[in-house]
């Protein structure tokens, strides 16, 4: 029995020594890793979704550009950024990746971003929403694709206390991504003319809300605020349902709610949900087209804008790559990421700037009425479309050292 | 209105009675490990998935057969249960005799293999289940909005707890119960199959489990990985109270409920360790838990 392993451990030795010398010796060859959260709390977010979108992306890609051979790895980070930055190091230096895309979870983004800086390769986010990866922990080597916590903040929390919810209180997710949401929410707010009443901090992937938001309740604020995202928010809004938050006048303002969300919660609970989004499947055709495609893997799910940000940020890495014929110096493929102007299907047009901050238009969306909803997946209204320009951080707000001047 | 550290009373009456809530939850999937392993000696790690299994149970009767609630409160413990007593048949028997580890390992296994299959079919963020109307909206209790759903969680666990506890330990079939865990020879003696009464318990065990399930539906996310969110602070419950300690894991299930309730309160970021914090304690001073007899 073990000399039978022995001889297989050894024959597989060699096969993987042949795979790699194969890889070497090819033409022009790209490796892309999706690195993402595969069986927890996001990972219908990104995840497996996102792995999907990415093929899509490779496999257009190769219509046009036949010469340029893109291989495709992904692994589970965990939401444990030691794990995800370990995986991250092991890619760049033994696997020969060039790229890693989404990484949903701040915390670990932020680990993979400087590894990426260090063995200068390059990093797309599509996943992870701090937009301290665009602010002062900004990176040559890293872009930030599809939303931040800013832009999130700033369409979402602008457009409440116009409409007269002034008074605000939190519950955040006790990590990086809570805290950057709360507090570019707390200065939208603010800006705006409301008022901060009071803040929980929950640990992530907590079960029961309902202590939280019996503190909510009892603050007399208008508007609660949810920086937290995918089971932690759709834990909050059904057990304030349950509550009678909404009943009480009080209102739950979803500063971070993907599709999936929506799709989880029910119209039922989530119906008159305010909520940002850069990118909606149902938007126009190109993007149901898209969806078609995409749901050929990924049969009854509705996709995220993380994973069409995926696709997208693929897409232009790959006509980077292809335009410098190198994949080999991670900052001179950011730069010319950052030179070449976007344009895809899902986004349209748009730019990348000095501080890797990818731009395009943000849409405020409500969530339909049971009755309103005539399909599956049909969840939202658009109330209004806030202009690439105005849409994310100003360029100069967020200390970045990139930016001169 | 008195405030005690600095809280009003009231807010703090609202989390007692919210803390009591949570561990009914915690105390029903106790009693299941408990039993299970007071009487079979198996370290039940499948509990979690079990517990998911009952939630799905629910949603799929609704989506496929259009049973609602409470049909699903009955059927759906009884199909888990079975489901269990088959594992126990053809799995679980072959390792009383063996090493607790061995019994560990296949049931956690198990776990991993359950909750990966309806990731598969199901993704991560689960599906919705409502309130039944009948018991939805609340009662305003003056200190704090009780929603009715919450207050029947609370008095059927607590029913079914002590109707549990009482079977086991004030009964004829309970004595036979526990007198087969101790001497089975003995008590096969005696003219009791007693392979089919630990078949039946471990049944009995996984139904609990299932039926806590069905009763987190309409509150919790019903998502696969619901039952690994909960075990870990359960197996703590089990270990605080004593293993296999059956009113040792409902005391401990209601007792620290209403502490994690508490640090929602005074220091929330420590919730989700406060009980772990306490097991330590514990342990240190009583190895064999609160209520737990050392051997």
């Amino acid at each position: 029995m073990k000399t039978h392993a022995r001889k297989f451990a050894f024959a597989a030795a060699l096969l993987m020594c042949g795979a790699a010398a194969f890889a070497q010796s090819g033409t022009q060859t790209v490796k892309i890793a999706v690195l993402s959260d595969m069986s927890s709390l996001y990972a219908d977010i990104g995840g497996p979704g996102s792995v999907a979108a990415a093929k899509l992306a490779i496999a257009d890609f190769a219509k046009v550009n036949p010469n340029l051979k893109v291989e495709l790895i992904s692994a589970d980070h965990q939401n444990k950024p030691d794990i995800g930055s370990s995986l991250a190091t092991q890619w760049y230096d033994t696997d020969k990746v060039d790229m890693i895309v989404d990484v949903p979870g701040s915390g670990v983004a932020l680990a993979v971003s400087q590894v990426a800086n260090q063995k200068n390769k390059v990093f797309i986010v599509s996943g992870a929403a701090s937009s301290a990866l665009t602010g002062d922990k900004c990176s040559p080597n890293t872009v930030h694709w599809t939303y931040d916590t800013w832009m999130l903040a700033n369409g979402t929390g602008t457009a409440i206390v116009k409409t007269g919810g002034d008074t605000w209180f939190f519950l955040t997710a006790d990590y990086a991504f809570g805290y950057a949401l709360e507090g570019d929410t707390v200065a939208a707010v603010e800006k705006a003319g409301g008022k901060v009443l009071g803040k929980v901090r929950h640990p992530t992937n907590t079960n029961d809300f309902s202590s939280f938001l019996l503190q909510a309740q009892a603050s007399k604020a208008k508007i609660i605020g949810l920086a937290n995202a995918g089971g932690d928010t759709i834990n909050s809004i059904k057990q304030g349902a349950e509550f009678g938050i909404v009943k009480g006048g009080q209102k739950f303002a979803g500063l971070l709610v993907f599709a999936s969300d929506v799709n989880a919660l029910g119209l039922q609970t989530a119906q008159g949900l305010t909520l940002t989004e850069t990118w909606y499947w149902d938007a126009n055709d190109a993007n149901r087209d898209w969806t078609k495609r995409w749901q050929q893997e990924r049969q009854g799910k509705f996709p995220t804008m993380v994973q069409a940000g995926v696709y997208s940020a693929v897409t232009h890495y790959l006509k980077a790559v292809s335009a410098l014929k190198s994949s080999a110096d991670g900052k001179a493929v950011v730069a010319k990421m950052k030179e070449l102007p976007t344009d895809d299907p899902l986004f349209g047009k748009g730019t990348i700037r000095a501080d890797g901050r990818k731009i395009h238009d943000a849409y405020l969306f409500e969530v339909k009425k049971p009755e309103e909803s005539k399909y599956p997946g049909d969840f939202y209204n658009l109330r209004a479309t806030i202009p690439a320009a105005e849409a994310f951080r100003p360029l100069k707000g967020g200390g970045c050292p990139l930016v001169s001047g | 209105m008195f405030e005690i550290f600095g809280i009003p009373s009231q807010a703090l009456f609202g989390q007692l009675l919210i803390g009591l809530i949570n561990g009914s939850f915690y105390a029903l999937l106790s009693l299941g490990l408990a039993v299970i392993f007071g009487m079979l000696n198996i370290i039940n790690f499948t509990h979690g998935a079990q517990y998911m299994l009952g939630a799905f149970a629910a949603y799929l009767l609704l989506q496929l057969t259009g049973l609602g609630y409470w049909p699903a409160l009955v059927i759906a413990p009884i199909l888990v249960g079975l489901s269990g007593i088959v594992i126990e048949r053809t799995m679980l028997q072959w390792l009383y005799k063996l090493d607790h580890l061995y019994g560990l390992l296949l049931t956690f296994g198990i776990a991993l293999i359950l909750e990966g299959v309806f990731r598969n079919y199901y993704g991560s963020s689960g599906q919705p289940y409502q309130l039944p109307p009948s018991l939805s909206g609340g009662q305003n209790l003056g200190f704090m909005f009780l929603p009715n759903y919450r207050a029947w969680v609370v008095v059927t666990s607590l029913v079914v707890c002590f109707g549990t506890w009482f079977v086991i330990e004030k009964t004829r079939l309970g004595a036979n119960l526990r007198a087969a865990t101790e001497n089975p020879t003995l008590v096969r003696a005696f003219g009791i199959n007693v392979p089919r009464m630990i078949t039946l318990t471990y049944g009995f065990g996984v139904g609990l489990a299932a039926l806590a399930g069905v009763m987190a539906a309409p509150i919790y996310n019903v998502s696969p990985q619901m039952g690994s969110d909960i075990i870990i602070v359960v197996f703590a419950v089990v270990v605080i109270g004593g293993m296999g300690s059956i009113l040792g894991a409902i005391l401990t299930g209601f007792g620290l409920g209403v502490i994690e309730g508490l640090t929602k309160v005074f220091f929330p970021e420590a919730s989700n360790t406060v009980i772990f914090v306490i097991m330590a304690v514990v342990l240190l001073i009583r190895p064999a838990g609160l209520f737990g007899r050392t051997a």
